[in-house]
């Protein structure tokens, strides 16, 4: 009967009415919220962990929910564009680690620091930037949040500091960032983001150093998606507890498909980093869907039914879902709602991406230095001059 | 093409001036403005797209090293890898990915052949790598390292200056790791951007101790590997990424080994001397062929192959016959291997010193 009258309130009074019908149907339906049982991390030199129980808000829940999508579309539109070849280069996808991104940044404030590695299109759009920004940077056109100069793996936006190419060198950053918010005083903390394959890179044991030593606060946190390009972790590390890899640095190993263990998990880390008792560890233990990059298959090293099996039973907004719709947060038809919502907002984004230009060839050679006076760069030719400016 | 079409414009300009007088004119900074209106052209034109360009110019099928097989870039180097197992039991390679044959194919096969404890992955630690390899050369094995794009090579470098360069030195001829080989892909691709399309070889070539070697196809590439995995000093292999495929020839199923320091003269010339390495040879080979159809200049093209230590007689000889010189690289041009070809060959005072005027083309 409800569902009846909100269809036919639906049809008689048109988009416009849509909002103020699901209001209807929320203040007489919906719960408020609802507590959720969560996962119990595994702590190292801790004694206490995040809380195993956690009450999520129905506002909270669809904003998750909405932003996971809009991430996991996102990326479907870019391994759609790459094979269309609108995309070219190096394309690293996320999907399956929505959480991880939404999450990390549902338990810390924007005016928090995050750096990652190249899987970066969630955390950028989670940092505050737009799909139409992200994907017009991935096709190279002038709308995109470098300008069209960075690509896929060099997005930035404030108070995120990419998007670096290179395997664990973004690591020694956050610890610098870190150090710069130890400085500055006002309580804030960095995220400093690296995946299992990376945490046998040298530089990470000597950021830890530096961050434990002098208390820095820095989240070092390892996205363990199980391979790091096409070896599983068995195979590239002494000990796959990377949340034990710290040593004398305190460590949680938390289910990274799991959003509100996330959040969760990332609370409790800023709290106890804010506190200043130095830095923590975490290690997040998620999934990726699709290859190392847009040129991996992704199934020569793993099966299609080990894929298929995450999928099916720990894919993060399918777990969400499941538990917003039985805990009676929001209906199923409201969910589908917001998935048409996101699909047009990147139907738009992708026309957007496609039809920019791309960035003017002048610009080709600017902001190599920080210089007063204009200067020129030789192009591949003693002829080809440009100007670089700053 | 638009560099290729901007070097035949120089040279075009190189053939109006004649030998020397107006030519010496025309370089640096007193070019007519007719002459910059014209290089302004070009440079409108050439400025339009700057995609790389080539076309892979096979050599002839060689006949003194007995049974040939078709081999591309990449099946060549597992060739020579596997020629290198068979005979030295102490072989071992080893990097990122290699086992199941490696992100290039370049050791397709040889863990089945040779076993996994020969030919394993490491973890993605390149400092690590390479001080491992040095490690092992140093007990007299041979370690044939792999670090997966040049671009990453840097965590390594210290290890490669510091430790492997300066080994047998500062032992007095105590210890070396003169068995040590590192191969990596290297060079532009077309997509590969800031991380996957560098050139890092004039890094190196600032260092004593080390061998560089650049190979331009595949026949090249296996007997320049086989003679540097040989060779009794630590050696760097960069393989042309954008060549694994592309380039195609027969080449020797059985090992041979081509001399490293040696530069070769693929074609003889007598009006200007172009030197080249690596994918740029087959760029300077297209330059020569419009040079002499257009514009009737004969140009003497090198592939230096070895950049460091690199052929300085083979190079001069040829500039001392042309009295022109062109050294062409993908690298930056700033601090270039160019740069050092080009006052090398200007500093040679007995022979070189007054009839020279060479110029350097970089990235």
């Amino acid at each position: 009967m409800r569902k009846m009258l909100a269809a036919v309130s639906r049809v008689l009074s048109g988009v416009a009415q849509k909002p103020a019908s699901r209001v209807l149907v929320a203040s007489r339906h919906f719960a408020n919220d609802a507590t959720f049982e969560i996962k119990k991390c595994d702590l190292h030199r801790l004694e206490e962990g995040p809380p195993v129980t956690t009450v999520l808000t129905r506002e909270d829940g669809l904003k998750y929910y909405r932003m996971m999508q809009t991430v996991r579309r996102m990326e479907l539109k870019a391994d759609q564009l790459y094979k269309q070849k609108i995309i070219r280069g190096f394309c690293h996808l996320c999907d399956g680690q929505e959480a991880c991104c939404v999450g990390l940044e549902a338990g810390i404030n924007p005016t928090d620091h995050l750096i990652t590695a190249y899987r970066a299109h969630g955390f950028t759009f989670t940092r505050g930037l737009s799909v139409r920004e992200i994907l017009a940077e991935l096709t190279g056109r002038r709308g995109g949040c470098a300008k069209g100069k960075g690509g896929s793996m060099h997005m930035y936006a404030k108070n995120f500091y990419g998007g670096n190419g290179i395997v664990g060198a973004q690591v020694p950053l956050g610890a610098g960032i870190a150090l710069a918010c130890k400085y500055n005083g006002k309580d804030e903390v960095c995220l400093t983001l690296y995946g299992d394959g990376a945490a046998n890179q040298g530089q990470i044991f000597e950021a830890y150093n530096m961050a434990a030593l002098w208390k820095l606060p820095c989240i070092f946190i390892c996205e363990n998606n199980r391979y790091g390009m096409g070896t599983s972790v068995e195979r590239a590390a002494a000990s796959t507890d990377y949340y034990k890899r710290g040593d004398f640095i305190p460590g949680l190993r938390v289910d990274g498909m799991d959003i509100l263990c996330v959040r969760e998990a990332t609370k409790f880390a800023a709290a106890y980093c804010r506190s200043g008792k130095g830095p923590i560890l975490m290690e997040l233990q998620t999934y990726r869907y699709h290859g190392h990059s847009m040129s991996d298959p992704g199934v020569s090293y793993r099966t299609r039914e080990e894929i298929q099996e995450v999928r099916s039973k720990s894919d993060p907004i399918m777990l969400l879902k499941d538990r917003m719709v039985n805990s009676n947060l929001a209906s199923v038809e409201e969910l589908k709602e917001i998935d048409v919502e996101v699909r047009k907002e990147i139907e738009d984004a992708a026309q957007f991406a496609t039809a920019d230009p791309e960035p003017p060839l002048e610009e080709l050679g600017y902001h190599i230095y920080c210089n007063d006076p204009p200067f020129e760069v030789r192009g591949a030719n003693q002829w080809i001059k440009f100007k670089s400016i700053s | 093409m638009a560099a290729v079409a901007a070097f035949a414009g120089w040279l075009l300009r190189l053939r109006a001036a004649g030998a020397d007088g107006p030519w010496r004119r025309l370089c640096g900074a007193g070019l007519s403005r007719g002459f910059l209106q014209s290089a302004s052209a070009y440079g409108a034109a050439a400025q339009r797209r700057q995609v790389a360009h080539f076309t892979f110019q096979p050599d002839p099928e060689p006949v003194e090293y007995g049974q040939t097989q078709k081999m591309n870039l990449f099946q060549a180097v597992t060739s020579a890898l596997d020629n290198s197992l068979a005979k030295d039991p102490t072989a071992v390679i080893f990097g990122e990915d290699v086992a199941f044959g490696g992100v290039f194919r370049c050791t397709v096969g040889l863990r089945d052949k040779y076993g996994k404890d020969r030919v394993f992955n490491t973890p993605l630690c390149e400092q690590g790598i390479v001080g491992f390899g040095i490690g092992i050369a140093v007990t007299g094995a041979t370690a044939i390292a792999e670090i997966q794009f040049a671009d990453y090579i840097f965590p390594a470098f210290d290890q490669i200056v510091n430790e492997a360069a300066k080994y047998r030195y500062r032992s007095g001829d105590l210890f070396n790791c003169g068995s040590l080989t590192i191969r990596s892909p290297w060079g532009c691709v077309g997509h590969g951007a800031l991380y996957h399309s560098q050139s890092p070889e004039a890094f190196f070539a600032h260092c004593p101790g080390i061998k560089v070697v650049v190979p331009r196809s595949p026949f090249q590439a296996k007997g320049l590997l086989l003679s540097c995995i040989e060779d009794k000093n630590p050696c760097i292999f960069f393989e042309p990424k954008i060549l694994y495929r592309a380039a195609v020839e027969q080449v020797p199923v059985e090992p041979y080994n081509i001399p490293l320091s040696q530069a070769e003269v693929i074609q003889e010339g007598s009006d200007v001397t172009l030197v080249a390495w690596g994918t740029q040879v087959h760029v300077i080979r297209e330059v020569a062929a419009m040079a002499q159809e257009k514009l009737g200049v004969s140009c003497e093209v090198i592939d230096l192959r070895t950049i460091l230590p690199w052929d300085v007689d083979t190079v001069c000889k040829s500039v001392i016959k042309t009295g022109r010189l062109l050294v062409s690289h993908e690298a930056p041009l700033t601090g270039g291997f160019a740069s050092e070809i080009s006052s090398t060959v200007q500093a040679d005072p007995l022979e070189c010193r007054g009839s020279l005027r060479p110029s350097r083309e970089g990235a």
